[in-house]
């Protein structure tokens, strides 16, 4: 294989459309005669939907329709069940699916009631006030603990409570290793709920040609294909009859796959119905509710030790908030299970879960998908037995590492493709050990773990009072790039220029980039030259969504395999046009040449015209054209893996933090674009500082958000993200020919164990006996916790 | 109801009549077709929207379309001449200062004014001009790269 763009840091190709202000983003879509959509939402957490009255509403000017679940007949159906449970012995399971309309029942805040069609978003919002809406208030159920307490209100009535899950996974004897301890430590670890933020809020146009009989619908999703399958379904039509394009996407991060979207229901069969465009754009405050969200998990966790740090064994049990419905089945909280395991051989491990239905928003995957939880309760655990047995944290991490020769290594515990959660590849010291030489760091267990000349036992002195300084380092494994399979199609034009399409959309990822880069070193063109169609059904209706960091490694080697056919092609009819063998035919710069002879060429336009003639046949068992199209399907996930460091400054007195370094050491298998890899990282760091320092929804014990709006509910700015300093080691995947590994939402993983880590490491001398272990960890409730300590601390010095 | 307005946009005059509630930002999107102005959070805090009103970086969506009327209005379209992106368009294409570009466009039009006024620009002021936009791609440490990239190129420019 030729190769002179893999691992290059090519320019993106998408950056100019982007930069311009040419770029289509779904709201950017406007039609002839569209209307516009806004809904009536639920502002009760938990009620009875007595009535909904549009008869105000409908008397507004410029107001053309109003619709509760009344009007959709037939078409009213809870959505799909996204995921089934895997197979896992005893499962408790019951499926309880989102509803395009509220009808008897209204369970969160925010639920959509009625839907609002007028002339203008404007007017469409003004007449969405004037809909009556006649709501009898119950108990709303908001704590997870609350949620499964007996005699709590059930959410879904025909249930017997809230409990949605209860799966046990074990493997080993955990009791057996408990006994064989020398140290046993057992904790509560709390880590709360969050929005995804993603700059562009959620949104869909649906236009409905009648003379045509075609429905095209332009939707902010990570999952067109599956989108349009569904609506064909839903509707009564072909699926050829129906076209999801999903154009830029701004920012995905998990929650623009959740399937369906109510709005994605009802704007469709709206359009039908009234035979004109509409278009739905979802606001900031609308998306803190009617957006999916995640990371609300109560786990209680034991780890079992000897005495030289080894893992004998762990038992984890855990509550998780899948919110008022769960489409997407245990996906999340089956990730936490499995990710708890981390890049330790962990002999024995019994992992128990039980999944509450609350009255809050509907929870998926947000970038890491659970796997935060498992990672913080293993990795908190771990640095409470390094201090317990007087052990540097680096070193209980080393003690427990998989050894380079333990791969393919069996966990014996069921991951969320329904594959036995077997790694298939990593070296996890090479990774640690660069991470400490980046970072200047001595392990040690007694003396500050900050080598700076200007740290007197770790505290610094500053204009502003004394500093403190912590360290914290952290490992953490992935499981990404699940199947099932992913395609794409190249083909060779006239122009000499090369097309390549796959069903796989981009919310930001650069696709139109690394897959150009695989196409182009295959088909011997420039990058430039590569044009990338993504996300539209009409171009490609095969495959299922961007998810689960799997581009480069489902789509991207499905993007591979086509340009090698297409490659093989090429080489195949220059040799006959040319009448010389294949092995003396040079492919690059756009033409083949011969080897020794170049002045003896063809371009790679002329012969894609000359394999599509007008004239003479083409031969039986040959197809016409330089095209091809290629599937990939992964047997099972690539173990991507990381380790990162952060450096604080503490202020004691105001808990303020801030981040003075961090570091990663990241491996992904082999890298495509190196400068792509290091955004994909940057960004998920600072998505996981967010989250494990300011981000967290305040919900009271009615179920009302009391912060949803950007002033309240604080993300990072450039200010709080400190530069994020990457290294790269490769450790293929055996898994796929590229030998890649996903990093999507590598980076925002181990944050928030390594933001506690190391703050407590900070606080150990002036708060000595703190213990960090819930996330977020904003500098109030961080103040709070010293207090907790100092005070006991005093009022035993009192007494 | 409408209001009658009368402003420059690009170097082009629009006369419209339009309701006194409507924001500039839906005005330049919607009654203008210049989509490149994006609309993250109409509440003033992510940036998304920013143009230049008078030649200082606003938020549309904070500014009436109507407060518009007789002034002139900048917005991400008129950055690039022709083919040829202007210097901050190409320094964020070379340092890889976007990803999914929701919020690129108002983070341009915050630096066209921010890299006028302040030559040769340290880290920490990059950061701080920066601060008043949110990314959640990148983590913001490619585009403080873009932006020191094209103040070199800007600098470069003006002192030959």
């Amino acid at each position: 294989m030729t190769t002179r763009f893999f691992g290059e840091r090519v320019q993106r190709n998408e950056d100019e459309v982007l930069l311009t202000g040419r770029a289509l983003f779904v709201d950017d879509q406007q039609l002839p005669g569209m209307l516009h959509i806004a809904f009536v939402r639920s502002e009760y957490a938990h009620g009875r939907l007595l009535g909904v009255d549009p008869a105000r509403a409908l008397e507004m000017p410029g107001v053309t329709a109003v619709y509760t679940a009344a009007d959709l007949g037939g078409y009213w159906q809870p959505g799909p069940l996204l995921v089934p449970p895997p197979p896992i012995e005893n499962l408790t399971f019951h499926a309880r699916t989102q509803v395009p309309l509220a009808r008897e029942k209204v369970r969160y805040v925010g639920e959509p009631i009625a839907v609002v069609v007028a002339e203008s978003r404007y007017l469409a919002e003004d007449a969405a006030e004037e809909v009556g809406v006649d709501i009898e208030p119950l108990d709303a159920v908001v704590g997870l603990e609350e949620a499964l307490a007996e005699g709590a209100p059930t959410i879904h009535e025909d249930l017997d409570s809230n409990l949605a899950a209860h799966a046990v996974q074990t493997k080993g004897d955990y009791e057996v290793a408990c006994r064989a301890a020398d140290v046993v430590l057992a904790r509560d670890f709390v880590y709360d709920r969050g929005v995804s933020a993603a700059m562009e809020n959620r949104g869909i146009v649906a236009h409905w040609d009648q003379r045509a009989g075609q429905l095209t619908v332009w939707d902010t999703t990570q999952a067109p294909i599956p989108i349009r399958n569904g609506l064909a379904g839903m509707l009564g039509l072909s699926e050829s009859q129906v076209r999801v394009v999903a154009p830029f996407i701004g920012g995905g991060f998990g929650p623009k796959i959740m399937m369906f979207y109510p709005e994605e229901v009802l704007l469709p069969w709206i359009a039908m119905r009234l035979g004109r465009p509409v278009k739905w754009i979802e606001d900031r405050f609308e998306n803190f509710f009617s957006t999916t969200q995640e990371r609300g998990q109560l786990h209680e966790a034991e780890i079992a030790l000897a005495s030289d740090g080894r893992i004998l064994g762990v038992k984890d049990v855990f509550i998780h908030d899948t919110g008022a419905y769960n489409p997407y089945g245990l996906t999340i909280p089956i990730n936490t299970q499995c990710t708890l395991l981390g890049p330790y051989d962990v002999p024995s491990y019994r992992s128990e879960f039980r999944v509450a239905f609350t009255n809050r928003p509907i929870v998926t995957p947000i970038r890491g998908a659970g796997r935060q939880h498992g990672v913080f309760v293993m990795e908190r655990l771990l640095d409470l037995g390094a201090r317990e047995l007087g052990l540097d944290v680096t070193e209980i991490r080393r003690r427990n590492f998989l050894s380079p020769d333990a791969f393919p290594h069996n966990h014996e515990i069921l991951f969320q493709d329904f594959a036995p959660l077997v790694y298939d590849s990593g070296d996890y010291e090479p990774a640690l050990d660069k991470l400490i030489e980046m970072l200047g760091y001595q392990p040690s267990v007694d003396k500050p773990l900050v080598p700076d000349s200007d740290t007197q036992d770790g505290v610094r002195s500053s204009g502003s009072g004394d500093v403190l300084r912590g360290v914290g380092i952290v490992s953490y494994i992935e499981g990404t790039g699940i199947g099932p399979y992913e395609g794409a199609r190249v083909r060779v034009e006239a122009s000499g220029k090369v097309c390549l399409v796959t069903g796989v959309g981009t919310q930001g990822q650069g696709h139109h980039t690394s897959f150009a880069q695989l196409v182009a070193d295959q088909v011997g063109v420039d990058v430039g030259d590569v044009r990338v169609i993504t996300g539209d059904t009409r171009e490609f209706h095969w495959g299922t969504g961007t998810f689960a960091s799997r581009g480069a490694v489902v789509a991207g080697n499905a993007c591979h395999a086509a340009a090698v056919a297409v490659r093989e092609k090429i080489l195949r009819s220059a040799s006959q046009l040319l009448e010389v063998a294949q092995e003396d035919l040079v492919l690059a710069d756009g033409r083949v040449t011969v080897k020794g002879a170049p002045e003896i060429a063809v371009g790679l336009g002329e012969l894609a015209v000359h394999c599509n003639p007008l004239r003479g046949a083409v031969r039986s068992g040959t197809e016409p054209g330089l095209e091809a199209t290629e599937y990939f399907g992964p047997e099972r996930a690539a173990t991507a893996s990381g380790v990162h460091a952060m450096v604080v400054a503490v202020d004691p007195e105001t808990a303020m933090v801030e981040i003075e370094r961090y570091l990663v050491v990241h491996d992904c298998g082999t890298v495509i674009n190196p400068t792509i890899v290091e955004g994909q990282i940057h960004g998920g760091v600072a998505h996981g500082i967010g989250n494990a320092f300011y981000e967290q929804l305040v919900c009271d014990p009615d179920g009302q958000l009391r912060n949803a709006s950007f002033m309240d509910y604080l993300i990072p700015t450039a200010t709080d993200v400190p530069p994020i300093e990457t290294a790269h080691v490769e450790t293929p995947s055996p898994l796929n020919p590229l030998g890649t590994k996903g990093v999507g939402e590598a980076g925002a993983i181990p944050v928030g164990a390594l933001f506690n880590q190391a703050v407590e490491d900070a606080l150990k001398g002036w708060a000595p006996g703190l213990e960090l272990r819930e996330i977020p960890l904003s500098p109030n409730r961080l103040f709070e916790l010293i207090e907790e300590v100092r005070g006991e601390k005093s009022s035993e010095t009192d007494s | 109801m409408g209001r009658a307005i009368r402003l420059t946009v690009n170097g082009e005059v629009h006369e419209r009549s339009v309701e006194p509630r409507l924001l500039l930002s839906d005005f330049l999107r919607h009654e203008l077709g210049l989509t490149g102005t994006h609309v993250g959070c109409e509440h003033g805090v992510c940036g998304a929207c920013t143009v230049l009103l008078d030649g200082e970086a606003v938020r549309s969506c904070l500014v009436f379309a109507v407060q518009a009327d007789g002034r002139i209005v900048r917005t991400v379209e008129d950055l690039a001449e022709g083919d040829t992106l202007h210097p901050i368009q190409s320094a964020f294409r070379q340092a890889h200062g976007l990803q999914c570009g929701f919020c690129t466009p108002g983070i341009l039009m915050t630096m066209v004014p921010f890299l006028e006024e302040t030559e040769r620009p340290d880290e920490q002021e990059i950061r701080e001009a920066l601060s008043g936009h949110l990314c959640r791609c990148t983590g913001y440490q490619k585009i403080v790269e873009a932006i020191q990239l094209a103040a070199v190129e800007l600098a470069g420019s003006t002192e030959e």
